[in-house]
């Protein structure tokens, strides 16, 4: 049977480097508007064969940090700063021959909206088998074998005849399948899913993670899992980034940030969702007011201007100062330790049913 | 905000005894495929919704879920009339309104409105607020006693918006706030039944919970009915006090909420409620007893759905009766008053795993363990012309 | 593809009925006999009568319409001999075969405005791509500027323009002709050339316009991106990807420019006074020719509609999803 133990159950400690080393990243694009400040001095690190999961709502900078990393970005508008290391090669400010070459061979993405994310033009066939052949040299023949085989692994019944099929002849979780066979075509070491399963119904959403799943356990691919869905990161995740205005605030296992979080801002997401389990008479707790500006940040913690905590900070510290993120599990947050437990198991633990 | 909607403590047996407010028998919606050689002509008809039965009463809030492609947005374009129906009959406070004409329409017409899933595309951008709020008023011939305008102030006050930002345009507000535009517009005309066609599903989740609230506020509040149209699971649970599960234009299982959730009998119920990823790790949480059911492949055409009972190529029971003969809407025995399942052969009323073995119906997992799908359900093809 | 072909065929046929209807019907609506412009300066009822009979004006117009069209079908016996279908009548200016004529004509006028298409589908696609590429930069706004100069000129201006500056002035090239494409290929393409390049500048412009624009737009698709993601090289993305999505909406209004596009072919035939369809259909509306006014208008429709068929086929050929349609 399939049912894939998550690794959070046993957090493996590091033995090698990791894969994907992120370090005071920071993007910046310059709009009409003014320059927006996207990312603001994001750190992580990614082994293979693990799934971090970054949550976020839209504007955190989760999708931007992950187009920089592939190197996607509009380089005449975006500016970036700070280190991205793939297996130990820097990518900001390598030549663009350089990043062709590992795009799609080392690193790969999946996106949000398989109908727009295929070319309606080509063969789902030569979509997949594109990659194969740039990066590893393949023959037009071995290419399409390739495609074929991939589409089998991901499930497409009567891969044969599918192969020569186009998108639009697919239906929608049959082309994230497509998408994912584009994806790891040539054994990428990291994949970056990028919301793969938002614009998929609930039973189809249910496929494809686990298809994801059993794909990381046979090719040992590094995943970075990027949603908003909390529900979806307890299925996919080991390790959890919580992003809010272009920061991470918050970083742990799936388990530690799921059952005892400490940033008010991961305290508000969950409580702000409805649980099948919950109790249906308790008002779900929303985050009042919108997310910040990032062309005109608050000061001090991004979060401030929404939480309900900032009085329990001595001192003018949430509105002047920016809270740092320790290595490790922690959260990017001005309350102490102490605080951030009894605040959480007295307050928010029984809202959440 | 949340401070400020003082919500009446909500009765725990929420079912509601209301009047029947809108009724809905035998609906059916299709629409023509044209085609054929030499000369077009219509050659076959997407089977949107097929025959459906809904009551909704006076004040509750009735939720209809299902997946896309199931005809729950058609069912809410019908109720409202901004389609026609192809037959059936829909009946609003007992007056037949089926094919009544644009005359016969307009005393109703301000009672049923409707709420929009994009809050960017379904507001004019070139009209202010305070017009888009206002206008049906002025259309439906509605006069306030403190004038249209302070009228609209007051409902830009209600959904929580300011009432200063009276002419102001869509754009210089967010998804949220433009959503709650969209309710304020609804509310103008003070409507007993107000449709919501996925309201929260372009939201992001802090906001969706901000819409819900508000929603809810105006559901007790005002005693608006809802009919609520969703996807997600888990926000019907905690909105609607019945609902009504679709697939493939037809009503499977229709009840109340704790019922439905609880002791689901449908097997395509119990699909959906075992597809929803839950935010809980807890090894002691009902997550990990949920029972595991994978469906196989996609939702059959609409242009020519299964005989029988439209689920069973995606069902773990189908027997060859379900091939033959439809499975009427019924109370079966053991379930609640007002609980109808559509099943030959239900499942037992329980949503936790029966044993080791899961139900995995999917071909690509079946294909990874090493076994070639044997006679895995046809995966059919979703081309739909 | 087959079924689709037949279909339009078949409503392009009943298209040439109605045109042939209405041009017939239209032309007894004028007031003025034909016969008086043969029968000369002294014309006497009875010559009048003859000329009429030997016409045929003498019977019914709805009689007169069934002899004409039975004609193109099966042919027609003239006083003068027998008209082998295709008959489209004996003209009554110059007493010669309609069919005969155009046939001399036609190829003059297919040529002009096949090849003025080539040449402005070239130029268009290119420069606008040209302009996509270097968005932004002088390259991309001189190419802008200078397709709008040549897309508010006309073509009688600017051919007498490029006349005077190529064939009279400087004597680099002699004056446009038609030599048939059989006889010899590259003396036929260079006795065009000139008459191509003045047509197709002032139809170039919407169509570099239009190449930038949708360039630009495809270049931000989400397809585009993944192709990126997938490490294809920067050309490769931009022709494979984008251009190929955005030949669909040039081919929309190339569609939507092919009647205008005769047009153009008429006046630049006048321009260059080069002997094609357009010398003939304003003589014989002028000279009240019957069969010779039915004749040009049946063949340039059909010349149209036959290219608005192999538009909509090369759109299936562009994009999967209409194929079949």
């Amino acid at each position: 049977m399939t049912t894939m133990t998550k690794q959070a159950e046993t957090p493996p400690p590091s033995a090698g480097d990791p894969y994907l080393t992120v370090d005071d990243l920071h993007v910046r694009f310059s709009t009409e508007d003014g320059v927006v400040q996207a990312v603001n001095g994001l750190s992580f690190g990614l082994e293979r064969g693990r799934t971090l999961g970054i949550v976020g709502e839209s504007g955190s900078g989760k999708s931007v940090t992950n187009l920089t990393v592939l190197g996607l970005h509009n380089p005449t508008t975006t500016e970036v700063t700070g280190s991205i290391e793939l297996d130990g090669q820097e990518l900001i400010g390598a030549s663009e021959k350089k990043l062709e070459g590992l795009r799609g061979h080392k690193m790969a993405m999946i996106f949000q909206d398989p109908l727009t994310a295929l070319s309606p033009y080509y063969t789902i066939g030569r979509q997949i088998a594109e990659p194969y052949r740039k990066h590893l040299g393949a023959s037009k023949k071995e290419a399409h074998a390739r495609a074929t085989e991939m589409l089998h692994k991901v499930g497409i019944p009567n891969p044969k005849l599918r192969v020569n099929d186009y998108p639009h002849q697919f239906s929608g979780g049959m082309r994230q399948r497509a998408m994912i066979a584009m994806a790891l075509v040539c054994n990428p070491d990291l994949l970056i899913a990028d919301e793969p399963t938002t614009a998929l119904d609930v039973t189809v959403q249910a496929q494809i993670l686990d298809l994801l799943r059993d794909l990381q356990q046979e090719f040992g691919s590094a995943i970075v899992f990027i949603t908003h869905d909390l529900g979806v990161i307890a299925n996919m995740a080991d390790d959890i980034m919580v992003m809010y205005g272009g920061r991470a605030v918050e970083r742990g296992t799936a388990r530690e940030v799921l059952r005892s979080p400490q940033h008010p801002y991961t305290w508000g997401l969950l409580s702000s969702m409805p649980r099948l389990g919950g109790d249906v008479n308790a008002q779900l707790r929303p985050i009042e007011g919108t997310p910040p500006s990032l062309l005109n940040p608050p000061p001090g913690c991004p979060f401030h201007p929404r939480c309900d905590f900032q009085d329990e900070v001595t001192g003018a510290s949430c509105v002047r100062d920016q809270p740092k993120l320790p290595d490790g599990r922690a959260a990017a947050c001005h309350l102490t330790a102490e605080q951030k437990r009894t605040f959480f198991i007295e307050q928010i633990k029984p809202r959440l049913g | 905000m949340s401070d400020e909607l003082t919500v009446t403590e909500p009765e725990i047996s929420s079912v509601s005894t209301g009047e029947p407010l809108m009724e809905v028998e035998g609906l059916v919606k299709h629409f023509p495929i044209k085609g054929g050689f030499p000369i077009k002509r219509t050659v076959g008809h997407v089977q949107a919704v097929d025959g459906i039965d809904l009551t909704v009463h006076e004040g509750e809030s009735f939720g209809l879920v299902g997946e896309s492609g199931c005809g729950k947005s058609t069912t809410g374009r019908l109720l409202t009339r901004l389609l026609e129906p192809t037959k059936g009959k829909i009946s609003y406070r007992g007056q037949d309104i089926t094919h009544a004409n644009r005359r016969q329409l307009k005393p109703v017409r301000s009672d049923i409105q409707m709420i929009f899933q994009d809050p960017y595309s379904s507001l004019n951008p070139r009209m202010t607020v305070g017009s888009i709020i206002g206008d049906p008023m002025d259309v439906n011939g509605i006069n306030p006693a403190g004038g249209r305008e302070n009228r609209v102030r007051e409902l830009l006050e209600t959904v929580g918006l300011n009432p200063e930002h009276y002419n102001r345009f869509p754009h210089e507000f967010s998804g949220g706030q433009r959503q709650r535009i969209g309710v304020a517009r609804a509310l103008a005309l003070e409507p007993r039944i107000i449709v919501a066609d996925e309201p929260v599903s372009a939201l992001d989740v802090s906001i969706q919970a901000q819409v819900v609230n508000l929603l809810q506020q105006v559901q007790r509040e005002l005693g608006i009915a809802f009919l609520f149209i969703a996807h997600d699971l888990a926000v019907v649970r905690h909105f609607s006090q019945r609902l009504a599960v679709m697939y493939l234009g037809k009503v499977v299982e229709v009840g109340d909420r704790e019922s439905i959730y609880n002791r689901p009998r449908h097997p395509y119920t119990h699909a959906l409620l075992s597809a929803v990823p839950e935010a809980t790790l807890d090894e002691d949480a009902d997550d990990d007893q949920r029972q595991r059911i994978r469906l196989a492949g996609d939702v059959p055409s609409p242009i020519d759905p299964p005989s029988g009972c439209r689920f069973r190529t995606r069902c773990w029971k189908a027997q060859e009766k379900c091939a033959t003969e439809e499975p009427p809407l019924v109370q079966i025995a053991g379930n609640a008053e007002g609980h109808l399942t559509a099943c030959h052969f239900p499942e037992e009323g329980t949503i936790s795993a029966k044993g080791a073995e899961d139900i995995v119906m999917d071909e690509a997992l079946a294909a990874m363990e090493g076994s070639e799908p044997a006679d895995a359900p046809k995966v059919t093809d979703a081309s739909k012309g | 593809m087959f079924r689709f072909i037949i279909r339009r065929s078949l409503g392009a046929f009943v298209i040439l009925l109605l045109i042939s209807a209405f041009t017939f019907f239209m032309f007894f609506a004028i007031p003025q006999d034909p016969a008086l412009l043969a029968c000369g300066k002294n014309c006497g009822p009875e010559a009048l009568e003859l000329i009429h009979k030997n016409m045929g004006l003498d019977k019914p117009v709805p009689e007169q319409y069934f002899e004409f069209m039975k004609g193109i079908v099966a042919g027609r016996d003239f006083s003068v001999g027998h008209c082998d279908a295709p008959c489209f009548g004996i003209s009554f200016d110059d007493q010669r075969n309609v069919w005969d004529t155009i046939i001399d004509r036609l190829p003059l006028t297919v040529s002009l405005t096949v090849g003025g298409l080539v040449v402005f589908l070239a130029i268009g696609i290119g420069a606008g791509m040209i302009a996509a590429r270097k968005k932004g930069t002088l390259t991309d706004k001189s190419v802008s500027s200078l397709s709008l100069v040549f897309s508010s000129m006309q073509i009688y201006f600017l051919g007498p323009i490029m006349l005077g500056l190529l064939v009279y002035s400087t004597g680099w090239m002699d004056s446009p002709k038609y030599v048939p494409i059989s006889e010899d290929p590259i003396g036929w393409a260079v006795g065009l050339l000139i008459p191509w390049f003045v047509m197709a500048l002032i139809f170039t412009a919407q169509y570099t316009r239009m190449s930038r624009s949708t360039l630009i737009e495809q270049m931000q698709e989400d397809h585009v991106r993944t192709a990126k993601a997938k490490g294809m090289s920067k050309r490769y993305v931009f022709y494979r990807y984008a251009w190929r999505g955005s030949l669909t909406p040039i081919v929309t209004i190339l569609g939507i420019d092919l009647g205008s596009l005769l047009g153009g072919a008429i006046v630049t035939e006048q321009t260059f006074s080069l002997a094609g369809l357009g010398q003939l259909v304003i003589d014989s509306t002028n000279n009240k020719d019957l069969p010779m006014t039915m004749g040009v208008m049946l063949i340039s429709a059909a010349f149209i509609l036959l290219l608005n068929i192999i538009v909509d086929v090369v759109y299936g050929f562009i994009d999967p999803r209409v194929r079949l349609a």
